[in-house]
């Protein structure tokens, strides 16, 4: 019952945060939505996933907040909003339909199918010596997944410096002293 | 620190923040360095240990030099992580195949136990917080050059 008040939550928040004008509201709608994530994981039961979850949210919220407040970035409304609309429809009823069929063929929510996760479940402990499960899977029996983790986070450092760093940008500014 | 009082915000903040980075900063190693015991694990903890060093240049400004971290440091600290963890698994080798733990497995519920779980954990906090905490920085020297121009 509480998860279903909390998506409709969620959904109500992500529509606040498309329609609302204002650009440092619509950062703060995006961070309802993420922390009612927060608290959906934790009334399913998933204490790992909830803890991250909070925790790269507020530094999601705290690294947009910095980028919007003292700027007054135009906010783009118009355009061809017959067209955006319809695609924008047409789009969600294909998904809706494929995904109908599709969703009938999973097990019911709360149910898995246990073929691979029984042995997980049945040898983790035994096998790894952690205590904590998820630990275990993501850093034992799935860790070659954690390793391409890492390096999407390290590519994306990696960019993030290449195009921000400061010795490009200094000489920049020499250059432009000396013009 | 010269003319503290200027940069920054109000002196209540920095007051409230010299007194809760240090516990924040453990709060962070305890959940990495657990991660394979209770709720939370590397990506976590490194997270909150970034929120650290985040909460200190949003309090004293980014001129102080409070946290002692240059950007350079901290991306050679990510790129170390990195290597870290690919290390933990090269290390598997040595049994035979890739990310197989070999070290010995210990005592169940205690700190050393699980083989190299808490060496990954470790490296991979190491990873994740300093890359996340490279990135706030060059997104606040980014914000600060475009100020001065």
């Amino acid at each position: 019952m509480e998860l279903y008040i909390l998506l409709i939550f969620m959904i109500f928040a992500a529509l606040v945060a498309i329609e609302v004008k204002d650009l440092l509201s619509s950062v703060i709608a995006m961070g309802a939505v993420g922390f009612s994530l927060c608290l959906a994981f934790l009334i399913l039961k998933a204490p790992d996933l909830a803890i991250t979850q909070l925790v790269v949210e507020i530094l999601c919220l705290i690294i947009l907040i910095r980028a919007t407040t003292r700027k007054d970035i135009p906010l783009v409304v118009e355009g061809r909003w017959v067209f955006n609309t319809v695609s924008t429809a047409v789009f969600m009823a294909v998904f809706l339909f494929f995904a109908f069929h599709a969703l009938k063929e999973l097990p019911f929510f709360g149910q898995p199918l246990m073929s691979v996760v029984k042995k997980y479940l049945e040898e983790g402990m035994s096998k790894t010596g952690a205590v904590n499960l998820v630990a275990a899977v993501i850093l034992d029996f799935r860790a070659y997944d954690t390793l391409g983790e890492v390096a999407v986070l390290f590519t994306s450092v990696v960019g993030i410096m290449a195009v921000l760093r400061r010795p490009g940008r200094n000489n920049l500014k020499e250059k432009n002293h000396e013009r | 620190m010269k003319d503290d009082s200027k940069i920054g915000m109000s002196l209540i903040v920095k007051t409230i923040t010299r007194l809760i980075v240090g516990p924040i900063l453990i709060f962070g190693a305890y959940i990495m360095l657990r991660g394979h015991l209770s709720p939370g694990g590397g990506f976590a903890g490194g997270v909150i240990i970034a929120l650290s060093f985040v909460l200190l240049i949003l309090a004293f400004g980014r001129d102080a030099k409070v946290s002692k971290v240059s950007i350079n440091l901290a991306s050679n600290l990510e790129s170390i992580g990195a290597l870290m963890f690919l290390c933990v698994a090269l290390l598997g080798f040595l049994g035979g195949s890739f990310f197989l733990n070999i070290l010995n497995k210990g005592v169940p519920f205690k700190l050393f136990s699980a083989g190299t779980i808490p060496l990954s954990n470790l490296s991979i906090g190491l990873k994740v917080g300093v890359g996340l905490f490279a990135i706030f920085l060059a997104l606040v020297i980014l914000e600060g050059t475009k100020k001065n121009k």
